[in-house]
């Protein structure tokens, strides 16, 4: 009886659409650029940026840099906008690359999508996470992508407990050297046809790490990423869209 | 006794204030110290200069409410011997394995200078994870099992070596480093402070206000920045924020580690709403972002003090619900009770912190003891239990949501969504010279940061260290005697930092 009133409280917790959820108006998602900010401007947030995630001509974003700690924003009020807008992963590094005057979503580019994906993740995508340096706001990210609230098992989407039994690797943290190894050997037993997802700006550029000694990031060199997934760290939300982008869910 | 006492935190002392002893000296001035079972060992750490290493000591006087600092200095020779503390107080063992790490200082009488954590700058680089040698033990009846680094949930990476008898767990070794980004380094090489602010956020994403709150008391000490009270409520009601949300969360994965699923989908959801205010105050679920020196950029708001409110109402209520349902469950205390015991006389031994050390009786709570901002107004009485097993720190945990909602209402009382609150400071000058030592009590337990600055005022030095630190051990000896199949359990209970213990 009792659990059938905590059950009763409890009520429905999933999140009807993850496609059109909306989230509170502070959080920081994709930025917008005024089209009429100066080179000189562009400059203050160039040099205030802890992360040169800015460029100044024109003023762009990179927004697998950025650490979205919202300084540049504070800064020049009204030039420089993070937007609630969290469906900012993409397949193309450079399309993480806002620039001036740029108010376009950001969507998977349909051209870069490998045939394999299409053909075989459509319906179920089976993921092994892997954790290289994270710290651990992102791998709690992750989990709760698939908690009661977003459930993204409900499209087949889910974390495995092993390489052998997924179809891809999701890699959170910028990848330190003492996990190099165990890294690749995590994605060599995956069985092709095989994924690999970064998530969390840590893992996409290095993030505040970036030029750290400890870090080895070879294993980036040496194959295609098929989905960048920007934030500090990512929301699961924008986690959710952009896999199902990616495998070309409507 | 020859030592520096301060009863603030944080706080700053000139670098020449630190008395600086004979090893000798040192050495009977720790034991003399360590004969107090209130003192505890906060940090203790070698700063390397041109020609010598000085180390320094910082014991925690919990009753006194006090942090004495001393030190010894060893000019650089080719070998660097020292007495080890361990063997008479065994709470120096990381710290003395972590200095002969770094600088390939070699402790006498160490039972096991193991490495911490492969740091890049280490002493010896042809020490490798790769060929590190196991503790084993030689017999036909015993088995080793080796889980890790990777793991099978989405959890941090770290090794974890069994020996079993049958189903029995006798010895578990813990090995970590795997996590190792190089943050301290990072800390004195990345020159802008808001650099720092970020460094200190990523130290543990989940304790991102924790950490953030320990680096920020540091650089207002030594950039002579006060605190103003509204500010400090807010910080504190955002550092209470984060451990009412981390300790539903654990209260739902240790319910989905004995496989109840009802107690851990509803947990999961009340995180949520938990963590989603944080969002609402600040933009990020982890609250990166809203900690920062001087000021904030977050101030709360008159909408989001009523949301927070509502949402607590709600939460509360609704988790109350659950862990009276779940704690008194048969299922449930069976796999709860006894299992994992770590008992107080470990506990002191160890120098366990925070929940670990709570949970078996031990009262270590920077609340309570070296009070910082809002807690100096009325007296924290930390929660203690006394078992030492999974039921107290499951319940530990509980208890503890209670108490951080009775902290924020009654600061949120104090407050009145009026902003007074200030933008952060830039780029403070700090203090030339100095010490500065911050200590904050996170979610998991005492986190300590600590710095020094050259005659320009510029960073040379910076020191973490996360509760883990001091608790990894706290789970080795939780395990022993344990089935096998306990440790997700015990390891949960404890949910301690790799990358916290990692750098």
């Amino acid at each position: 009886m009792r659990e059938l009133s905590i059950f009763y409280r409890h009520g429905k917790q999933y999140v009807p659409d993850l496609r059109k959820a909306e989230l509170t108006p502070l959080f920081r998602g994709r930025p917008m650029i005024s089209a009429d900010i100066s080179q000189e401007e562009a400059g203050i947030a160039a040099s205030i940026c802890p992360v040169d995630a800015i460029s100044i001509s024109p003023c762009t974003i990179d927004i697998g840099k950025c650490v979205f700690c919202n300084e540049c924003s504070f800064c020049l009020p009204g030039k420089i906008r993070f937007t609630d807008d969290y469906r900012i992963a993409s397949n193309n590094r450079e399309d993480l690359l806002i620039k001036q005057g740029n108010d376009n979503l950001l969507r998977i580019n349909p051209g870069f999508i490998r045939y394999e994906i299409l053909s075989f993740f459509r319906h179920a995508l089976k993921l092994r996470q892997v954790s290289a340096g994270g710290d651990n706001s992102a791998e709690m990210e992750l989990n709760a992508a698939g908690n009661v609230n977003f459930d993204m098992g409900r499209y087949g989407i889910e974390f495995v407990a092993s390489p052998r039994h997924a179809d891809g690797i999701v890699i959170t943290g910028p990848i330190s050297q003492n996990m190099s190894k165990a890294l690749q050997i995590t994605f060599d037993s995956v069985p092709s046809p095989k994924i690999i997802i970064l998530a969390g700006t840590d893992a996409i550029s290095g993030g505040i790490f970036t030029g750290s000694p400890a870090l080895n990031r070879e294993f980036l060199g040496k194959y295609q990423i098929d989905l960048y997934v920007p934030g500090n760290p990512p929301h699961p939300l924008t986690f959710i869209n952009g896999v199902l982008d990616l495998i070309g869910h409507k | 006794m020859k030592s520096i006492e301060t009863g603030n935190n944080p706080s700053s002392v000139r670098l020449t204030n630190i008395p600086v002893l004979d090893y000798e000296e040192f050495f009977s001035q720790v034991d003399e110290l360590m004969q107090v079972e209130s003192n505890h060992c906060l940090n203790y750490f070698a700063v390397s200069f041109d020609d010598h290493y000085r180390f320094i000591c910082c014991i925690g006087c919990d009753e006194k409410h006090t942090i004495i600092l001393f030190s010894h200095e060893q000019p650089k020779t080719k070998e660097i011997r020292l007495k080890s503390i361990t063997p008479i107080h065994f709470q120096f063992h990381v710290f003395e394995r972590e200095i002969a790490e770094n600088f390939g200082i070699v402790f006498t009488g160490h039972p096991w200078l193991k490495p911490v954590r492969y740091a890049f700058d280490r002493a010896s680089t042809g020490m490798v994870m790769d060929n590190y040698p196991f503790f084993s033990i030689d017999s036909e009846e015993l088995h080793e099992v080796g889980v890790g680094p990777v793991h099978a949930g989405i959890i941090e990476p770290g090794h974890f070596r069994f020996i079993c008898n049958g189903e029995k767990v006798l010895h578990l070794e813990i090995q970590l480093g795997y996590q190792h980004r190089g943050i301290e380094r990072l800390f004195v090489e990345k020159p802008l402070l808001i650099q720092k602010a970020i460094l200190s956020e990523s130290i543990a994403g989940d304790t991102a206000i924790g950490h953030s709150l320990c680096h920020t008391g540091l650089i207002e000490v030594l950039g002579g920045l006060d605190s103003i009270d509204s500010l400090s409520a807010e910080r504190i009601i955002a550092l209470e924020f984060e451990r009412i949300a981390v300790h539903i969360g654990d209260t739902a994965a240790l319910c989905t580690d004995i496989g109840y699923q009802f107690g851990q989908v509803v947990n999961e959801a009340l995180r949520t709403i938990i963590i989603n205010t944080t969002q609402l105050w600040c933009g990020n679920r982890f609250g990166k972002g809203l900690i920062r020196a001087g000021g904030t950029h977050y101030p709360l708001t008159k909408e989001t003090l009523i949301k927070m409110k509502g949402n607590l109402d709600e939460v509360m209520e609704r988790y109350l619900q659950i862990t009276e349902r779940i704690f008194s469950m048969s299922s449930v205390l069976g796999r709860f009770e006894t299992i994992g015991k770590v008992t107080l006389k470990q506990a002191l031994r160890i120098g366990a912190v925070g929940m670990a050390a709570r949970s078996s009786g031990l009262k270590r709570d920077i609340r309570w003891s070296h009070p910082f901002g809002m807690y100096n107004k009325n007296e924290f009485d930390p929660v203690t239990l006394q078992k030492g097993d999974v039921w107290s720190r499951a319940m530990l945990r509980k208890q503890e949501v209670e108490r951080s909602v009775a902290v924020i209402h009654d600061l949120i009382k104090l407050l009145h969504g009026d902003v007074t609150v200030s933008p952060p400071v830039n780029e403070p000058k700090l203090q030339p010279g100095s010490f500065a030592i911050s200590l904050t009590e996170g979610w998991r337990g005492e986190i300590c940061h600590t710095a020094i600055t050259d005659k320009e005022g510029r960073i040379i030095h910076y020191k973490v260290k996360d509760p883990s630190f001091h608790n990894w051990m706290a789970l080795a000896l939780a395990v022993r005697g344990q089935e096998i199949s306990d440790f997700p359990l015990c390891n949960k209970s404890f949910n301690l930092s790799y990358c916290g213990n990692d750098l």
